[in-house]
């Protein structure tokens, strides 16, 4: 949507730099300290006033985080989660999205309506019989357990549907010309079209999974299937409550990799927000 | 969607697809007769379907299936060790529903929900505001540099920040009360306090959430024609009046869709609690999410299910007002 009026001439005010200036301060501030507190003892946690740069820095605190503590299996935990649902994701949502935009059947607009209906429901509704359900299947505390549910989503659906309802129809009459199969043409024309959609629900979904936590916090009951949030949080409400330093190695563990990825794109990121609405 | 109506008419020669190239246009033409067109047709139909069908297993085993069960369980005493038969339990109409509006915990719990999006939208939503027009029209340079700061904390696991954050409320060894000490204000004892822990936790998630909303503000100011600006800067209007008269009246279906999707995510806080104060002191901070999660932990799924379902009636209620107000929008 580019709106080809005359931009203005922007008066650059300085008190206005000032004031967003100390407003990014205040945004970024608890991440800093976070990084900075990972590196410092438990002692100097507890000392008021606090300090802002760690006195003897060291790496004492993730060193005892992937040795004592098991952080090393919930990483491996939340990234296996993370990967086999995203890529769930980008397959079966482009599909959908793909039978959605493109071609013709019936019971079309009665499936695009479920997705519609269903784009909001939230995990607190379903998490009770969803439980019954993964628990009946044996799968309780088993990373398929954690991954089955949100393999596929209707936001990933509506999201590449909305993509591809914009890319030229010609395509599939051409390749239908050419003899092409059905499938061959999704698979081989139209889904390398899809770069920017699929790169978009790829991130979010990454970005989704890892940071979830209902649903693992019931599915996962043992330090073998615990992702890095559910290890957290039980962490920090459990026997190590008082082990400061301990949980902000903790805390930057599960933070770090994906400010990493949001970085690296996150001109992705906000163009998805601003197209869909939604994170 | 922008996406789909800034598109340019696809201009297909095949008359098969109909003039506007609208899917989900109905009874679309199917002209060109004759045998090879049938083939193709349920050629197409079923390729449709092959399509969509993993999808559909998945989505029917694990969404639509839950939702349906949800009502069902709702309506019975379901306890854990009913797990192996859900349905060999006894139905007890709406029971568990006037259980929960007669619980003093349950209300407490819906009381400090509503007081958690009552607050907690207009706080994130003003921020949002205030930050997408700094930027949107304030600044020159750096623009794409401070929006990518005010988002950050949105990717960030709520868990996480939630740790960091109850370091930095300690009362003592804390940042905010240090920070607010060098102004001479002693600060209490943010999350020990029936008083503070709420707005406490309003401020996290606030501070969490308010870039997304940026974002959608950012998009939305675009399609507040600067002509409008430079002909009521003429007729003598300061910025206060063409805020106030031009852009919040643009802006309108811009803010109600994004207080209505923050008031759908809020009114599901768990996480904020759940880390920061498990839910006290005194309940004071216990969310609906919270104790529907209790419940079901203590095994009385039955009712932790009927607990759900009110927190989702709730969010339809909400999202019905949400595509009125699209609708409208359009």
């Amino acid at each position: 949507m580019s709106f080809t009026q005359q931009e203005p001439t922007v008066r650059s005010r300085w008190w206005l730099y000032g004031l967003l200036t100390a407003a990014l301060a205040a945004v970024m501030a608890p991440f800093i300290w976070m990084v900075l507190g990972s590196f410092k003892s438990n002692a100097e946690l507890r000392q008021a006033p606090p300090t802002w740069w760690p006195e003897e820095a060291s790496f004492n605190n993730y060193i005892e985080l992937f040795s004592r503590l098991n952080f090393g299996q919930f990483f491996f935990n939340s990234t296996a989660v993370a990967v086999v649902v995203t890529a769930g994701n980008l397959i079966f949502c482009s599909m959908v999205g793909y039978a959605l935009a493109m071609l013709d059947f019936r019971g079309k607009n009665v499936l695009f309506a479920l997705i519609m209906g269903t784009l909001m429901i939230p995990g607190v509704v379903t998490f009770v019989p969803l439980f019954v359900l993964v628990a009946n299947a044996g799968l309780v505390n088993t990373l398929p357990g954690l991954m089955l549910p949100f393999l596929v989503a209707p936001f990933g659906v509506f999201l590449m549907r909305q993509f591809m309802i914009g890319l030229p129809k010609d395509l599939l009459d051409a390749a239908r010309v050419d003899g092409a199969g059905e499938l061959r043409i999704f698979f081989r024309v139209f889904l390398p079209l899809c770069g920017p959609a699929l790169a978009t629900l790829g991130i979010l979904t990454f970005l989704g999974s890892w940071n979830n936590f209902l649903w693992p916090l019931v599915v996962a009951q043992t330090e073998d299937t615990y992702t890095l949030p559910v290890a957290l949080a039980l962490y920090s409400t459990g026997q190590n409550a008082t082990q400061y330093g301990l949980l902000l190695a903790g805390a930057t563990t599960v933070v770090l990799p994906v400010l990493l990825v949001f970085m690296v794109f996150q001109r992705r990121f906000i163009q998805g927000i601003a197209t869909t609405g939604m994170k | 969607m922008a996406s789909a109506t800034t598109t340019p008419r696809r201009r297909s020669t095949d008359r098969r697809r109909g003039e506007t190239g609208d899917p989900e246009q109905k009874g679309r033409g199917l002209r060109r007769g004759g045998k090879s067109h049938t083939v193709g047709r349920r050629r197409e139909e079923r390729a449709a379907w092959i399509l969509a069908l993993p999808f559909l297993v998945l989505f029917l085993t694990f969404t639509a299936w839950p939702v349906i069960q949800s009502t069902f369980m709702s309506l019975t005493d379901t306890q854990a060790r009913d797990l192996r038969t859900p349905f060999a339990v006894d139905f007890v109409g709406l029971d568990n529903f006037s259980q929960a509006l007669a619980d003093p915990i349950f209300r407490q719990a819906a009381f400090n929900t509503a007081y958690f999006v009552l607050v907690g939208v207009p706080l994130t939503l003003t921020m949002a505001l205030a930050a997408a027009l700094a930027l949107d029209k304030g600044i020159g340079k750096f623009r794409s540099f401070f929006r990518l700061g005010f988002y950050t904390p949105v990717v960030t696991s709520i868990v996480a920040v939630a740790v960091v954050w109850r370091f930095l409320l300690h009362p003592d060894a804390g940042l905010v009360n240090t920070v607010i000490g060098w102004v001479g204000v002693d600060g209490p004892n943010w999350l020990g306090s029936t008083t503070w822990a709420m707005p406490s936790l309003i401020a996290m998630a606030s501070w969490r959430n308010f870039g997304t909303a940026m974002i959608i503000f950012l998009a939305g100011l675009q399609s507040v024609p600067w002509s409008l600006h430079e002909a009521a800067a003429i007729d003598g209007a300061n910025a206060v009046q063409r805020f106030r008269h031009i852009t919040l009246p643009l802006l309108k279906p811009t803010i109600l869709f994004v207080s209505v999707t923050t008031a759908i995510g809020y009114l599901q806080f768990f996480e904020e609690p759940f880390v920061m104060t498990d839910g006290g002191p005194l309940n004071s901070t216990i969310s609906a999410s919270m104790y529907t999660f209790q419940q079901f932990s203590f095994g009385n799924y039955g009712y932790a299910a009927a607990l759900s379902y009110l927190i989702f009636v709730v969010i339809v209620i909400v999202t019905a007002i949400q595509f009125r107000v699209l609708r409208e929008r359009d």
